[in-house]
Formats: C-alpha cells, structure tokens, sequence
C-alpha cells in the first residue's frame, strides 16, 4: 500500500471550487442517504396508495352518507384526493427538509463540508437549490399522479376535471406548496442545528400552532390566523375562495413563501456567522 | 505554511486560545503539543476556517482558509470529532467532496486503494471500526493531493497497529516533501515523527523549537554512576560544583556535570567505577515538566512523584 505516490496524481485546478461544485456535491449528498429514498417512497405511498384506499372506501359508503356530507364533499372535489394527501405528506417533508441540514451536524459532516468548501453561503445556496428542485419535481409528479388515481376512483360520485374552475391551479399549486414547505423546514434545521428541535419546531407550527390561533378573537385574531405560515400557504389547495378567506390562493403562498425568505435569511447570516 | 499572528479565542470569559503566534514551515513535521483542553483542537479549527478567531490572524499560504480557491488542492485535515455522514458509503463521502472542488471521480478510487478501504467502498461509514474511521478521514484528507496536512490526534482511541499504519503514513506524507501538521496529547507521540515543536498550555505558547532543543532546554542530563566508594567519589563531584544523590546501594545520581567530567574525576583520585551512564531524561518528562502548571485538570498519579518522574 505504502508503494502507492500519492502525488502527481491530479491535472490542474482549472477553476475554483465554486457554486457548480456545490450544486453537484449537495445532489450526491442527498441522493446517496437511505432516508432520502425512504422519504419520497413513503410520500408516494400516501399520495397514492393511501389516498386510494381512503377514497375508494369513501365511494363504497357514498350511499350511507347523509345529504349534507355529499354536498360537502362535492362542493370541496379535491379534498379526498388530493388535501388530505398534501397534509400527511408534508410531515414527511418537514423532516426531509429539516434533516437535509441538521444531519450535517449531528453527524459532525458539516465539519468537511466546510473544510471543502469555506465559502458558507455557496454551501447553502446550493443545499437550498438542490432540495427546492428535488421537492418541486417529487411535488408536481406526485399531485398530478394522485390527482389522476384519485380522479378515476371518485369519478362515479364526485366528477372533478383538470378543466374545472381552480383545479389546475390547485394541483399545480400542491407540489408548489410541498416545495415552499421543504426550505421553510430547512431553514429551521439550520436554525436550530438539532435534528429533533428542528422537527418538533416545525410540526408544531404546522399542527398545533397554526390551528390555535384559530381560537384567537375578534378581526385582528382572525388576521394572525390567516397570516401564519402554513395556514396561508394551504389556500393554494383550493380551487374557490371561501367568503371568509382574507388572503387568495395565490397571495397565500406568497406569504407562506414570504416567511420562508425570510427564514433563509436569518438562517443563512447564522451559517455564515457561527462557528461550525 | 500556515502563519498565525496573535491567534485567540475566546469562549464567554474563558480564553481557549491566548495570542498565538506561530509559523508551520513547509517540508517538515511539526509537532502541535499539549495537554488535553490547552488549545490544539480550537487553534486547528480556526486554521480551517471552521471557527472565526476572536483576536489575530490565521493564513494559509498566504490566505485565509475561506480565500483558496480549492481548498482540497492546499490542505488536507483530519479533526478528531468525526465528520462524516454515517449513513453514507466511503464512495459517495468521498465523493460528494470530490464534487466540491472539481476533482476527477477516478481520485475517489485513488485514494480508497491508497488507504486500504477499496472493499468497503460501497459499505455505510456506520459500520466502521475507529481504524477504518481514521483511514477515510485520511483518504478525505488526501483528495485534493495537498501539500499541506493537518491531523488532530490521529491515533487517539487506535489500536497498536493502528498506530504504527498512522505513524507510517505520516512519515512517508513528510517524505515527499508535504507540511504536516500534527497534534498530540502525548510527547512520545512526536519523539519519533516531529521535526519542529509547538507546545502549548492553556492557550498560550509555551516552546516553540525543535526536538532537541526542547529536550536540551527542558531536561537536565543526570549521570548514573555506581562505584564501591560512593561517599569519596560524592565528595568530589560536590567539590567540583555538581550535585550527587543516592540512589540505592553504591549508586548515585549526578546532575550538573558531564560525563565525561565525572570519569576524569574519578580517574585522577583513584575511585573505581562500576558503571558510568546517561540517563536522558525523556521528551515526555520534559514536556510534562513544562506543562505542569497549565494542566487544567490535576489528579493524582499513582508512582509519578510531583516532578512527574516515574
């Protein structure tokens, strides 16, 4: 072994190590962790497989629901097929998305990370364009492939088309809304460096929190309800605006997408401040 | 060649690292010595650019680490927390730094051949023994082919045999001419491998020498001569201003004086010798002789009396 010269062995830096190197180190990272490929099977399992059960088993009772839960169910088509899909995938998210840097550090990773590459904010960036893009193609592929199962199973009881009013928009904005939801858990991870914190942070948010302030009184409590993160950006994942929806579907994942600039931000000074 | 210039850090109102200023000169070993907690681990961070210095300056061929432009291809570390990806094979460790600094693929399978872990190359870093740890942080550290080699404690925890393969590929690192960088804990660590010293004790320089001149400096050379008369032979070294203590029947312990001294001495009075020899104090005695009062934490040895003689 010790015959092996070790140098001489590389051609010339042709250019310094800069953004491309990043986007292609992060990719490797990502794709060549188990939990990664465990994490889209899992939402794929949901998005399809348990999406199409609950609502094949929803058409079989049809006859037994009472008029006024018919009704509800026609008047929100994608609810089955596609919301309900969207709220247990983004928990799988979350994770994804918090775990995609804080691994770095409970791992101690980060620590070659940076010693390969020292300019912090490439590092980021890169981590946050490789996952957005991840996010964005697993997002769109799996809403409009739940979208298209569950549209068949429901077609008997509840016809829905990609033609109606808001659908299209809606299925597009779900794989929208997973991707905003990825950096905005990514952004906490940074933040707080602990895998299990950052969770906890983030589903709380998500699951209790924002329902919460649901309970708040009066207009202004009504105003914080409709501002939080994930509250406005769940608007995108219906078709109609309902009377009481103070922001539309489109200016709720602007603010959803606003709070998580706006994560980033705070995340990226912290990475490229602290010491790592 | 890694330059610092009044380096410091601080923790809160502890100073981990107290103004160091040192040069490591390229084409040398250079040994980074202290006790544990003095500082070694937090000054090699701050060279790596992983910590920001609270005081000072740190360069790295002239530039701070965040500066070069492909830091694989200048220097090489391996830290002594962990910093790899358990869930990850060696390859794609390795490769995904690789990526970073745009080094071929083919140095990937390099540097797995050049530290023995070809096998295990698809396996997860999880399941790796210590040794085999310390080998991929190696490989990590040779990616870019740098000149410059930065290891913190790299045999703690190993196996004898892990030692010796370290120790063994250091010294063939040093032999092509690279600047290695080497801390320890241990001065019988550095005996052997170090050309240039840097001790230091709670933050703060305390030698900064070379090997021999560390132990000139810092230890004394005591001669052990044992002879039938050693009461006569006392009184002469005393009287020629150097210092005899017993040692056992018919031996004594002589500082102050050369050996040669003490053979002529004995030669012109008649006083027979049995055994005339240097006891070199050891690098380790001197260098805990040097560091006894900044050693954070004191116990008590067992069988090391409070020079730290064994």
């Amino acid at each position: 072994m010790t015959t092996v010269t070790l140098s001489g062995a590389l051609p010339p830096a042709t250019r310094k190590a800069g953004i491309g190197g990043a986007l292609r180190s992060e990719w490797t990272k990502i794709r060549s962790v188990r939990s990664t490929m465990w994490s889209l099977l899992a939402m794929a399992g949901i998005s399809i497989g348990l999406m199409s059960l609950i609502a094949w088993a929803t058409m079989h009772r049809w006859a037994r629901f009472e008029p006024r839960e018919q009704a509800a169910l026609l008047k929100q088509p994608l609810e089955i097929i596609l919301v309900r899909p969207v709220f247990v995938c983004q928990l799988v998210v979350a994770v994804l998305g918090v775990m995609v840097i804080s691994s770095e550090y409970t791992t101690g990773m980060i620590r070659s990370t940076l010693q390969a590459q020292p300019r912090r904010l490439t590092v980021l960036a890169a981590k946050i364009a490789v996952f957005a893009v991840l996010m964005l193609v697993v997002g769109e592929l799996l809403s409009f492939a739940a979208f298209g199962v569950g549209k068949q199973i429901i077609a008997g009881h509840i016809p829905v088309s990609l033609s109606d009013f808001g659908v299209t928009r809606s299925v597009i904005g779900a794989g929208l809304y997973l991707a905003v939801l990825g950096l905005f858990s990514l952004a906490f991870g940074a933040i707080l460096r602990h895998t299990a914190g950052a969770i906890t942070t983030v589903l709380g948010l998500i699951l209790i929190v924002s329902n919460l302030t649901g309970l708040l009184p009066d207009s202004w409590g009504h105003h914080i309800h409709a501002w939080m993160p994930t509250n406005a950006g769940q608007l995108i994942l219906q078709p109609h605006q309902l009377p009481d929806d103070l922001l539309s579907p489109w200016q709720g994942l602007g603010v959803f997408a606003g709070w998580t600039v706006l994560l980033l931000a705070v995340a990226a000074v912290l990475f490229k401040k602290r010491d790592a | 060649m890694i330059e610092a210039v009044g380096l410091t850090k601080r923790y809160g109102d502890r100073l981990a690292v107290d103004q160091l200023s040192f040069t490591v000169k390229p084409g040398q070993v250079t040994g980074f010595l202290g006790p544990n907690g003095a500082g070694k681990s937090t000054t090699m961070r701050m060279i790596l650019g992983l910590d920001a210095p609270s005081g000072g300056t740190v360069t790295v061929n002239g530039k701070p680490f965040v500066e070069l432009a492909n830091p694989m291809r200048e220097v090489g570390a391996l830290l002594e927390a962990k910093a790899i990806h358990g869930g990850r094979s060696a390859y794609n460790h390795l490769l995904c730094l690789a990526q970073s600094n745009n080094l071929p693929r083919r140095r990937v399978d390099e540097v797995l051949e050049l530290v023995g872990l070809t096998e295990v190359a698809r396996k997860r870093a999880k399941g790796f023994s210590l040794g085999m740890g310390q080998r991929l942080g190696i490989a990590t550290a040779l990616l870019g082919d740098p000149k410059i080699l930065i290891f913190d404690e790299p045999v703690n925890g190993l196996d004898p045999e892990g030692i010796l393969w370290i120790r063994n590929f250091m010294k063939m690192l040093a032999a092509e001419g690279r600047t290695v960088f080497v801390s320890s804990h241990l001065m019988s660590e550095m005996e052997n491998t170090a050309d240039h010293l840097l001790v230091i004790g709670r933050g703060r320089m305390i030698a900064d020498c070379t090997v021999q001149e560390f132990i000139d400096a810092n230890s004394e050379l005591v001669v052990r001569v044992r002879t039938p008369e050693p009461t006569r032979l006392a009184a002469l070294v005393t009287g020629d201003g150097g210092k005899a203590v017993p040692d056992g029947e018919g031996t004594l312990l002589v500082t102050d004086l050369t050996m040669d001294r003490i053979g002529d001495l004995a030669f012109d009075n008649g006083v027979r010798l049995h055994e005339l020899s240097p006891l070199q104090a050891s690098l380790e005695q001197a260098f805990m002789e040097l560091t006894r009062d900044s050693v954070e934490y004191h116990a008590a040895v067992p069988g090391v009396d409070e020079k730290g003689r064994a």
